[in-house]
């Protein structure tokens, strides 16, 4: 039994500015007197209390541009991203990068915006197979920490005019810009999928499996672990297609133990792993690791908490007793780690001195007076 | 095409400075000589020619760094280096200039297939890299066609693309780190072999960013395994409309094909005549490939014809056996080069909305009579990249003017339609000055404030990118 999902605590919402217009948001950031916090889905009770006004995005809302022949969306960034799944998938297409919904497991309720997406770069279990959601986005438009509107990429896929903000822009967590608008390409969405499972697998076993899985000319498009579940790893596609890697995949992880070949029951296992669903409810920090995935098993040794895998054990989720520094007992690894949900500072993974020193001087440039969510990368 | 005047102040000084160089690094990395540099005056772009003030060719990141350290001392401009097949004079010089050349820095550092990565030295050629790795099944995605001789330093700061990347991506995504020495010498990591960048994307922004930001001396990239088998299909179509048509029918029926190529007439003449590669006769013919098992590759394609049937092609030809998928190739594969066999041309790579591709190739064919310049397109028409070839006559006065007024024309089309100047060959000299038709003043301040961030003097490839006048205070700085 899971505890129930704790109440958010709403912050005290003394100043709220909801532009509806790309002139009124670049307005509200030129006439600002002090720090804004930037918000788009709605209630947001996780991370470090950041202060000042409120600037909300959700009234920038709706699709711009939508050629489903191009597989191409433009979309205001204040949009519901299940507003634009709904939209995309009456078309066949969807998302490549799978865009997960950390609400849950956060705490939060209402849903995430598409701006809120990329500010954060988050992507699901599919990643390993086609990328990030800055590899799927390819054009922006924002508002920057003077109040003026810069665009940058477009709606085409292939476009290498000037420097790519877009991906500078995609994980920046609001720090250098407000997102008014964002472009992404799409992909027919899979007609079947099917997910091999391992049940007899610990996290730590489970790696070896998926790495000789990733390592096949299957093409998978899932690699991850559940408790409770074991390892999984999916294939989608065409009907014929997706029957024969499942097939082949098979018969090539026979080696690491039982293989079951998980067909309606599919599309929930991934959902609830990209949603980590075992830790909603759960008392305790939430750690987010990005390792070289051949290091994970030791580093779910060392940390010694539950977890759950994906990203073919690249992406680490651990569930630690709150105020555990569980970047520091991991010990030495390469990648990084960021505290999902829990207090006090060390949210975001510590910089190199020159790298730090070159986001500072990014920042500085796209928000000279520091008043777009200050301090909320760290 | 200007270039702004060298300084005087570093011509004066080359003795001084070439010395300087050569007292830090090996002999032979210092090379002054004219008759030895005048290799390094050109890019691809060869209409545009300047020697530099010298050329350093370092064996590694330590001599990167101290090459990088006393031009920064001394003033001097650097331009970065792969092979020198950029085709917008990337990595064209100026006088005043030092070209640092990576061609020495190409060996295999590490390659671990469990967690899918090669980690190269940048000066390494894009084939070389699947070389390293396809006797054990893998490869590395991005295939621009000059990956014979185009270095892996050359595809980051242009982002390259290839034939592929509809399924593959590009370079950016298919880049997880690299070492970079910054133009004051500092030596930096940036990303891993890991997701994410933990802080800033920087490396989203290095890559792409045609040698402003740093030079790169090592690179760790995605290698993937290798599929089954892979199968192309030729579909030949009476117009360039109803190509258009089935293109977008097979991107919606959820097909991905690696790749989809198009080429109209006046291209599949020319290939004919100089590859003979058994082309039909026809306004638009379209290249099909899929990839897979047997029985994946037959699924595919039988969805494929399906969709091809329906909009009455005149030709539908599947490649049964190994030569007649090379044959299928072989016409695509030599477009260029049989275009040149015509005459002199000029390659441009514009990307449009793939909806609008009737109407812009409409709108060329009027212009090409406007200006009286032959033009023929291929096309990667999956994701909408264009790349006319108006053919000129070098050695008639006036020519490349008027294929340069022609070829900004086209450029100004697509991005009326919605696209862009430049889908993979990047912006160099050659569309610095029509990067105001694409941005306002305030989206290239945008982007000249980051290079601001990592070259504050202004002194790596300096006079690239952005339009002269744009920069210029930047740059006199
Ligand atoms: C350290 C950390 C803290 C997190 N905190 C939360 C949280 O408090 N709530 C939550 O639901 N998820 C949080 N997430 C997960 C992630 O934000 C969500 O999965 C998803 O992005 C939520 O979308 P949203 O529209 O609700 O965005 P929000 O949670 O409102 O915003 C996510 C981030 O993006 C910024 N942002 C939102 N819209 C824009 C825009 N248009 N332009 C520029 N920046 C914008 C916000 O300022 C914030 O930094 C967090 C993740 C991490 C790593
Ligand atoms: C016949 C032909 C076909 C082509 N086909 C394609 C194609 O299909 N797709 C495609 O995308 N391109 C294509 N190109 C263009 C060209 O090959 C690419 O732009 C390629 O990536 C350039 O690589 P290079 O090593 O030759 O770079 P160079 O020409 O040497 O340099 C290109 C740019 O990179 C910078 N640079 C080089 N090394 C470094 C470094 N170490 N650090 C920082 N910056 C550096 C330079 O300053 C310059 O701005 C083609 C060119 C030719 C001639």
């Amino acid at each position: 039994m899971r505890p129930p999902c704790p109440v958010p605590v709403q912050p005290e919402r003394t100043n709220v500015m909801r532009p509806e217009t790309e002139a009124q948001l670049a307005e509200a950031i030129r006439d600002a007197d002090g720090p804004l916090q930037i918000v788009g889905g709605g209630t947001r009770p996780v991370g470090a209390a950041l202060d000042g006004a409120v600037l909300e995005t959700g009234a920038l809302r709706g699709i711009t541009l939508y050629e489903p022949g191009a597989l191409t969306l433009v979309v205001r960034a204040g949009t519901p991203l299940a507003e634009v799944e709904a939209a995309i998938a009456a078309e066949g297409q969807r998302l490549p990068f799978e865009p997960v919904r950390w609400g849950p497991v956060l705490g939060a309720a209402g849903d995430s915006t598409v701006g809120g997406v990329v500010a954060a770069n988050v992507s699901g279990p599919r990643r390993v197979q086609a990328g990030a959601c800055r590899d799927s986005l390819i054009g922006v438009r924002y508002v920057d920490g003077t109040g003026t509107v810069v665009k940058n990429g477009g709606r085409v896929m292939k476009n290498v005019t000037g420097y790519d903000l877009v991906k500078l822009l995609a994980g920046s967590w609001g720090t250098l810009g407000v997102l008014s608008e964002v472009s992404f390409k799409l992909l027919p969405a899979a007609g079947a999928q099917a997910t091999l499972i391992l049940p007899g697998l610990t996290a730590a076993e489970a790696v070896p499996a998926l790495t000789a899985a990733l390592g096949s000319p299957y093409d998978v498009s899932g690699a991850g672990w559940l408790p409770g579940v074991g390892a999984m790893i999916r294939v989608e596609g065409l009907a014929e297609s997706v029957d024969y890697r499942a097939g082949r995949l098979a018969v090539l992880l026979a080696r690491f133990g039982r293989v079951v070949d998980e067909r309606d029951g599919s599309a929930a296992l991934w959902r609830d792993l990209g949603e980590v669903a075992p830790f909603q409810g759960a008392t305790g920090d939430l750690w987010r690791f990005s390792v070289k995935p051949s290091q994970a098993p030791s580093v779910i040794a060392r940390l010694g908490y539950p977890v759950v895998l994906d990203w073919g054990g690249g992406l680490i989720w651990a569930l630690v007793p709150e105020g555990v520094d569980a970047r520091a007992r991991a010990g030495a690894f390469t990648g990084h780690a960021t505290r999902m949900r829990g207090q006090g500072p060390g949210a975001f993974h510590p910089e190199p001195a020159p790298i730090a020193a070159l986001s500072a001087g990014l920042r500085a440039k796209f928000d000279p007076r520091g008043i777009l969510n200050p301090g909320r990368m760290g | 095409m200007q270039m702004p005047t060298p300084n005087p102040a570093v011509l004066a000084r080359k003795a001084d400075i070439v010395a300087r160089l050569r007292a830090q690094l090996p002999a032979d990395a210092v090379i002054d000589d004219p008759a030895e540099t005048r290799a390094y005056e050109c890019d691809a772009l060869s209409a545009y020619r300047c020697m530099p003030l010298a050329v350093v060719l370092p064996r590694t990141t330590a001599e990167v760094a101290a090459a990088l350290r006393i031009c920064h001392a001394e003033g001097v401009p650097v331009v970065p280096r792969g092979a020198g097949t950029s085709l917008a004079g990337g990595s064209m010089p100026s006088q005043d200039a030092v070209i640092l050349g990576l061609a020495r820095m190409n060996a295999v550092l590490e390659v671990d297939y469990d967690n899918r990565f090669i980690r190269v030295e940048a000066g390494r050629t894009n084939l070389s890299v699947t070389g390293a790795v396809e006797g054990d099944g893998w490869f590395y995605a991005p295939d621009p066609s000059s990956q014979l001789a185009c270095a892996i330093s050359g595809n980051i700061a242009m982002n390259s693309g290839g034939a592929h990347c509809l399924k593959y991506g590009v370079t950016t995504n298919n880049l997880l780190g690299v070492t970079m020495v910054t133009m004051a010498g500092e030596v930096l990591e940036i990303g891993g072999p890991f997701c994410d960048a933990a802080g800033l994307d920087l490396l989203g922004v290095i890559c792409g960013s045609e040698g402003q930001l740093g030079v790169v001396t090592e690179a760790t990239l995605r290698i993937l395994p290798k599929p089954e088998g892979a199968r192309p299909v030729l579909i030949g179509y009476a117009s360039n409309e109803v190509a258009g048509e089935c293109v977008a029918d097979i991107i919606r029926a959820g097909v991905l094909p690696v790749a989809i190529e198009f080429m109209d007439r006046p291209c599949i003449r020319a290939t004919e005549d100089f590859a003979h590669a058994g082309y039909p006769d026809c306004e638009a013919l379209l290249i099909v490939e899929v990839e897979g098992s047997e029985a994946e590759i037959a699924e595919q394609l039988g969805l494929i014809r399906q969709i091809a049937e329906r909009h009455n092609p005149v030709e539908f030809r599947e490649a049964r056996t190994e030569d007649e998928a090379r044959r299928i190739w072989l016409g695509r594969k030599s477009a260029f080069g049989a275009m040149g066999q015509i005459n002199d041309y000029m390659c441009l790579d514009g990307t449009i909305p793939v909806s609008s591709l009737p109407l812009v190739l409409r709108r060329i064919g009027e212009m090409s009579r406007e200006f009286g310049l032959d033009v023929g397109n291929v096309f990667h028409a999956g994701d909408g990249n264009m790349h006319p070839l108006i053919l000129y006559n070098a050695n008639k006065p006036g020519d490349l003017e008027k294929c340069e007024a022609f070829g900004a024309e086209i450029l100004k089309l697509c991005v009326e339609v919605g696209g862009c100047l430049t889908g993979e060959h990047g912006v160099g000299i050659e569309k610095r000055d029509l990067m105001v038709v694409q941005f306002a003043p305030a989206d290239l301040e945008a982007q000249m404030r980051v290079k601001d961030v990592f070259d504050p003097a202004w002194l790596l490839n300096p006079a690239k990118v952005f339009p002269l006048p744009a920069s210029e205070s930047r740059r006199a700085a």
